[in-house]
């Protein structure tokens, strides 16, 4: 009912709702849990420099949180030469 | 039995200090006897929006530092003999406020005081955490808009975790009060509607405050809303919610709409 209401209402308020709502339900969630983005950095980080060695600078992480999916996307620049012996790390 | 209140927000900005003077001063025009109390250490205004900034002599730090006793401190309204104001001070010392000290205070004003209101400081860090620590009730003071939302949910969160009777396994009752509402921006969509924040923050109504003119002119002059202009939309917005505060049942209309607002918002209850 209020759906229909907000459809047929103009302006930025139904945007500001639903942006709220979504903000808050994922806020919500991680409250008093570590912060997941920076734990999923860390260790991932620490996976990968185990075999190959990359700078950190050149790293970029980027998270967005949808409604029922979110996406982590991890973007890691490894130089070439580095890139062979992944085949020898143990 | 005393009742110790905090007026939180997260975000500055939003009226936390207009408010505290104005159901201070609405609760002390009822006969009671109210204590307004400012941890907004370094950055006091409630002396100022009271009109009581050149009567400053002690503050809540000597009081906890010893330098002064707490009745001296306290300064008595001109206006209102049961209304008194403990100033914060304007030291820039962060860790001027302690633990101990704050609840030797408020267990001191709890003997004096019928109401002790606490004007919290914006943000998240000591000074709010303090101000909220011994509250029986908090006043959410939120606008109708994202960002003082998202800080209201989040302050909600601290009044869950981070008092005295949520660690005692008790609850602070908690009461949001939106200010500067606008019923024809809402209307037009322009604004977050009433039951749209009441949906997000799924807390009690304690009140809405329009956005008015006699607010500014009200702290232009130093005066409470309630005793500036009683007969004014915002005075007779925080006399009410001050009768609620009392449990009093005033019915609640949303300004602007005709709706059977009242039964559905007194049927809400706390998640």
């Amino acid at each position: 009912m209020m759906m229909l209401f907000n459809m047929f209402r103009r302006g930025s308020a139904p945007v500001a709702r639903e942006r709220l709502q979504l903000l808050l339900a994922h806020e919500r969630a991680a409250r008093g849990q570590p912060e997941l983005l920076s734990v999923l950095r860390e260790e991932i980080l620490a996976v990968i420099s185990r075999h190959v060695p990359f700078e950190p600078d050149r790293v970029q992480i980027r998270m967005d949180r949808g409604k029922s999916v979110s996406t982590l996307e991890v973007d890691i620049e490894i130089p070439n030469a580095a890139g062979m012996p992944l085949a020898k790390a143990s | 039995m005393a009742q110790v209140l905090v007026v939180t927000s997260g975000k500055g900005g939003v009226g936390k200090t207009t408010s505290t003077a104005a159901l201070g001063a609405a609760l002390a025009q009822n006969g009671a006897k109210v204590v307004v109390v400012d941890f907004d250490v370094g950055l006091r205004n409630l002396d100022l929006v009271l009109g009581a900034e050149r009567r400053v002599v002690f503050d809540l730090v000597n009081v906890i530092n010893g330098v002064a006793k707490l009745p001296q401190a306290l300064i008595r309204d001109k206006r209102l003999e049961n209304l008194y104001l403990l100033p914060a001070s304007q030291t820039r010392d962060k860790d001027a406020l302690t633990e101990a000290g704050v609840a030797k205070v408020i267990d001191e004003l709890r003997g004096k005081f019928d109401w002790i209101v606490c004007d919290s400081p914006a943000g998240i860090e000591r000074g709010a955490t303090l101000a909220m620590r011994h509250a029986d009730a908090a006043i959410i003071v939120t606008n109708p808009e994202v960002s003082s939302v998202r800080d209201s949910d989040r302050i909600i969160g601290l009044l869950d975790a981070k008092t005295v009777r949520a660690e005692r396994g008790d609850r602070v009752q908690k009461h949001l009060l939106i200010t500067r509402y606008h019923a024809g921006r809402a209307s037009r969509g322009e604004m977050l509607t009433i039951d749209d924040v009441l949906e997000i923050l799924s807390t009690p109504l304690l009140g809405i405050i329009p956005e008015s003119d006699e607010v500014l002119r009200a702290s232009n002059i130093g005066s409470p809303v309630t005793l500036a202009n009683a007969l004014s939309a915002p005075a007779r917005a925080y006399f009410d919610a001050a009768a609620r505060l009392r449990g009093e049942n005033v019915p609640l209309a949303v300004p602007g709409e005709s709706r059977g607002l009242f039964t559905k918002l007194f049927g809400r209850k706390a998640a």
